[in-house]
């Protein structure tokens, strides 16, 4: 639950950071805070009370029956949303390092990180 | 002053759209029914025991093929944005003799683990992105620390292409040896024992591709991303 609400309170702090401020690496940084705040909420929603890592091993209650299938018997933690955080995790590196790039780039061409300094998109 | 206000609506906004899931969200006590079944198939059929990488590798094996994708047009993006032409030379200062060893020392070190991390990833925490990206961390240790550290761009994406055809191959295997609806179904080799490393079917072999495939891929951002200002 406090994962929950930190993580909606990323996703707003990141989005306050993206329109207010003017330097582009900052409006960079914004990105990626909005990115873990959406990250903590898909783990919080896949979280169950009292439960451990979904790995199973020694530490996790496990029975097989008669035809030899194992069944787990302690509570693991919903492993799909572990699995989309995982894949998140890398698209988001990803995303930034492009978005880096693009500043990059542009400080080259216009010498100038300040976002009100490109009005050629503006409407 | 609207400006400001705008921006104040926006978020307001953001926090209403969140305010029904937080509100009405309560913690589960027990798994669903697609969960169980991942967990239960993923012991039993493909003897894995860490199933989020049973769901990353096999069961959405197809979403991991899309994400390497992702990976690579990011990358390929850099590499083009930051492509060399007419760059003045920026002055560099050497390392300290202490910071170079210590970092020649340290990054072999930790591409190892990172080998360590993907070849264990269906055994313990860990896999093919986590892995790579370690890797990835011991080159940037190593461009950081030495100025004439350079490394080969051909083997770089040498090792980048034939990680990726080899996991198309890995997948296509998968369905000549099984039948026609077992794209990426890593069963065609055998189970093996319960927590060794050579289990769980073809699952290793993949993740050290996509391992490779990331750590390579990340190499070459911070390739382009070092040498993009400078010649």
């Amino acid at each position: 639950m406090l994962v929950l609400i930190s993580g909606v309170l990323l996703i707003i702090i990141g989005i306050w950071a993206m329109l207010t401020r003017k330097n582009i690496i900052r409006i960079i940084i914004g990105f990626s805070i909005v990115d873990t705040g959406v990250h903590m909420i898909i783990v919080a929603i896949g979280y169950i009370k009292n439960a451990t890592a979904p790995i199973i091993d020694s530490a996790v209650n496990t029975s097989s029956d008669i035809s030899g299938a194992v069944h787990v018997n302690s509570l693991i933690v919903d492993p799909v949303p572990s699995a989309l955080v995982l894949t998140a995790i890398v698209i988001g590196l990803a995303v930034t390092a492009l978005l880096l790039s693009f500043a990059i780039r542009l400080y080259k061409v216009s010498g100038s990180l300040n976002i009100d300094d490109y009005e050629e998109l503006k409407w | 002053m609207i400006k400001y206000l705008l921006t104040f609506l926006a978020l307001l906004g953001i926090g209403y759209m969140f305010f029904p899931l937080v509100m009405e969200f309560s913690t589960p006590t027990r798994l669903n029914p697609l969960a169980e079944a991942y967990v239960s198939s993923s012991v039993n059929d493909l003897n894995m025991p860490n199933v989020v990488t049973a769901i990353v590798v096999s069961y959405r094996g197809l979403d991991t093929l899309g994400e390497v994708t992702v990976l690579f047009l990011a990358t390929a993006g850099v590499g083009f944005l930051l492509r060399k032409r007419n760059h003045e030379a920026i002055f560099r200062r050497q390392g300290s003799e202490i910071l170079r060893i210590g970092a020649s020392f340290l990054a072999p070190l930790i591409i190892v683990f990172g080998v360590y991390i993907f070849t264990h990833g269906h055994l313990s925490p860990g896999g093919g992105f986590q892995g790579g990206v370690v890797m990835a961390s011991g080159i940037l240790l190593m461009v950081l620390a030495c100025k004439e550290f350079s490394f080969s761009h051909n083997l770089i994406h040498f090792v980048e292409s034939l990680s990726g055809v080899g996991y198309v191959l890995m997948a296509l295997t998968g369905l000549l040896l099984i039948g026609f609806d077992s794209f990426l179904d890593p069963r065609f080799l055998p189970k093996g024992e319960w927590l060794s490393l050579f289990s769980s079917g073809a699952v290793p072999i993949i993740y050290s591709l996509i391992g490779l495939k990331v750590g390579s891929e990340l190499s070459s951002v911070i390739d382009s991303m070092q040498t993009g200002g400078e010649k």
